[in-house]
């Protein structure tokens, strides 16, 4: 409790400083841009060829509540929720990783007032910064494809902001127990296999029953279900539980990090 | 106030697992002062750098930084400390101007005022016309001096080096040395690490000799030299490889090492010169001013540099 506290009390200026330290990283080179520009057209692509090009063979889907919808419409929200996770994921493992384990930026900036927490703090809205651009630029298609209306877009943007801290926070943590490179592998193969089986392109209810358990645990589930209920207007009590999964999963990943900074740089 | 050390610490010891790193040292820095650590690798001189720098606490003993604990108050030590690690950690991401307004940030400089210090500390480090290069392409001396420049972002009352001339060459480590001359001319308190006895005759006013993690001499340059050595030592080599150190006894006091023989004597001439009266013929003799390596030879009975 005491240390939770001690935590707590964060410097708004030295979290600036540690977003501060990235914006001047992106003045770097064009390499990072064109991560940056990639990341964000990997979702859209598969929107279009799926959710659009398979949708005309789809053709409409019945939701749980009865209402029918477009398989576009089903799956873009789905995407929206994918490109919050892969654009905090992006940052806070493969960027968080080299600063920490690398470039040995962690350890500079320990020798400064600011403290882990803060670090992770500020590592974290960093990446909610670029996971924002993403879902902000993919509303935008999603608006022009007319696959939402412009006021579930902006109901549903908030909510993709939740999923970025609660991927980046976990992002965060599962890169301080990263020995080296190789088991990025790892971290890959289980985002594609989250990404194709969260009730991304076929309603869960639909899965075996058991396989519905397990995905029901796993955390792009929540994102999808969230998102795609704001984004399409299916309101419900179900949507609370959902972002309740994503706080804790973001405050337990953020946690957790800090600790790991102070842990293996502070010692 | 100015009376309050900078630094004090008592029975103060650094444990990781069984491996004991700093075992029970007393240390007291005072305000104005240059003090080094002087010893070889694992004596446990970076592991005390920082537990003084507040990112590692100490296991056991008592360590007062600025007058203040930094088990309590860390973060409010550091906002006063300049650090300069063993291995620079420049941000590769970032240009050398960069470095330093970046780094100011973190210690709550305005952005304005990072780029004040940033000009101020380039001219210091003599980095002006690289302010906008990358950080790779820089040579180690321009590094390091980088790396010292970001040190001093915050003005600190003290800094610290963690041996801040180890792998540069002769002419980066004289300019390096001749800034930091500076710097302690203007007051600063410097504390730093090395394992080059000329480095520590260069810079320290005080230091001490740590081996096996615990302090085995204390005092100024020449005091410790006047202490655990002779003025002069004449180095000997003999090219056959007969022992000659019963030869030589009664000269004065001598140690022999694989390659060598060390004599230590008040008059090195005079040695030398019964050293021939001898018969003895040595292949090489060098007579010189008796240094801080062979003050720790004789605390340990090794070479600081192997």
């Amino acid at each position: 409790m005491v240390t939770t506290m001690l935590a707590a009390r964060i410097s708004p200026s030295r979290v600036g400083a540690v977003i501060n330290r990235n914006v001047g990283a992106l003045r770097s080179g064009p390499s990072y841009w064109l991560v940056l520009v990639s990341g964000f057209f990997e979702p859209v692509l598969y929107l279009l060829s799926i959710g659009v090009g398979v949708g005309a063979l789809v053709g409409e889907l019945r939701l749980p509540s009865g209402r029918v919808v477009e398989y576009a419409e089903f799956v873009a929200p789905a995407m929206l929720a994918v490109s919050a996770m892969s654009g905090a994921l992006a940052e806070t493992t493969f960027n968080f990783f080299f600063k920490m384990k690398y470039s040995k930026t962690f350890e500079a900036v320990l020798a400064t007032p600011v403290k882990p927490f803060e670090i992770a703090v500020g590592e974290l809205a960093w990446a909610l910064v670029r996971s924002s651009v993403y879902t902000g630029a993919f509303l935008v298609v999603m608006v022009a494809l007319g696959l939402t209306s412009p006021g579930w877009a902006l109901a549903a943007f908030p909510a993709t902001l939740l999923v970025g801290v609660a991927f980046g926070g976990v992002g965060m943590a599962i890169s301080t127990l990263m020995r080296g490179w190789q088991d990025f592998d790892m971290l890959t193969t289980g985002q594609f296999a989250l990404f194709l089986f969260s009730g991304t392109f076929s309603p869960v209810q639909d899965y075996p029953a058991a396989f519905e358990v397990v995905v029901a645990v796993t955390p792009l589930f929540h994102a999808v279900e969230l998102v795609r209920g704001l984004a399409i207007g299916e309101l419900g009590w179900g949507l609370l539980g959902h972002a309740a999964y994503l706080v804790v999963m973001g405050a337990a990943g953020l946690a957790f990090a800090a600790r790991r900074i102070q842990r293996t740089l502070c010692v | 106030m100015s009376e309050q050390p900078l630094i004090y610490a008592r029975g103060l010891v650094k444990r990781f697992g069984d491996f004991t790193a700093v075992d029970g040292i007393d240390l007291e820095v005072a305000p104005g002062e240059a003090f080094g650590f002087l010893g070889p690798n694992g004596a446990g001189k970076s592991s005390t750098m920082r537990m003084i720098s507040c990112v590692s606490l100490p296991t056991g003993g008592e360590l007062r930084i600025l007058g203040l604990d930094p088990a309590r108050d860390g973060s409010r030590i550091r906002a006063r400390l300049g650090v300069c690690p063993q291995l620079d950690n420049l941000d590769p991401d970032l240009s050398v101007r960069e470095n330093l307004t970046t780094y100011a940030r973190y210690f709550g400089l305005s952005k304005a005022q990072a780029r004040s210090r940033a000009d101020e500390l380039l001219d210091f480090a003599q980095l002006q016309e690289k302010a906008s290069s990358a950080v790779e392409p820089l040579s180690g001396g321009m590094k390091r001096r980088l790396t010292i420049a970001r040190a001093l972002v915050n003005d600190p009352d003290l800094v610290l080096l963690d041996e801040p001339t180890t792998g540069l060459d002769p002419q980066a480590r004289h300019l390096l040395w001749e800034r930091l001359f500076r710097l302690k001319q203007r007051g600063t308190t410097l504390v730093l690490t090395t394992h080059y006895m000329d480095e520590a005759e260069q810079l320290c006013d005080r230091l001490v000799v740590m081996d096996g993690g615990r302090i085995v001499a204390e005092g100024s340059p020449r005091s410790l030299i006047e202490t655990y050595s002779t003025p002069e030592v004449v180095e000997l080599r003999f090219a056959d490889g007969v022992d000659y150190a019963g030869k030589l006894e009664g000269i004065g006091r001598i140690d022999p090492l694989p390659d060598r023989i060390l004599l230590y004597a008040d008059d090195g001439d005079a040695a030398v010169a019964e050293v021939h009266r001898r018969g003895l013929t040595p292949s090489s003799v060098l007579v010189r001013r008796s240094s801080l390596e062979d003050v720790f030879l004789q605390l340990t009975g090794r070479t600081l540099v192997d």
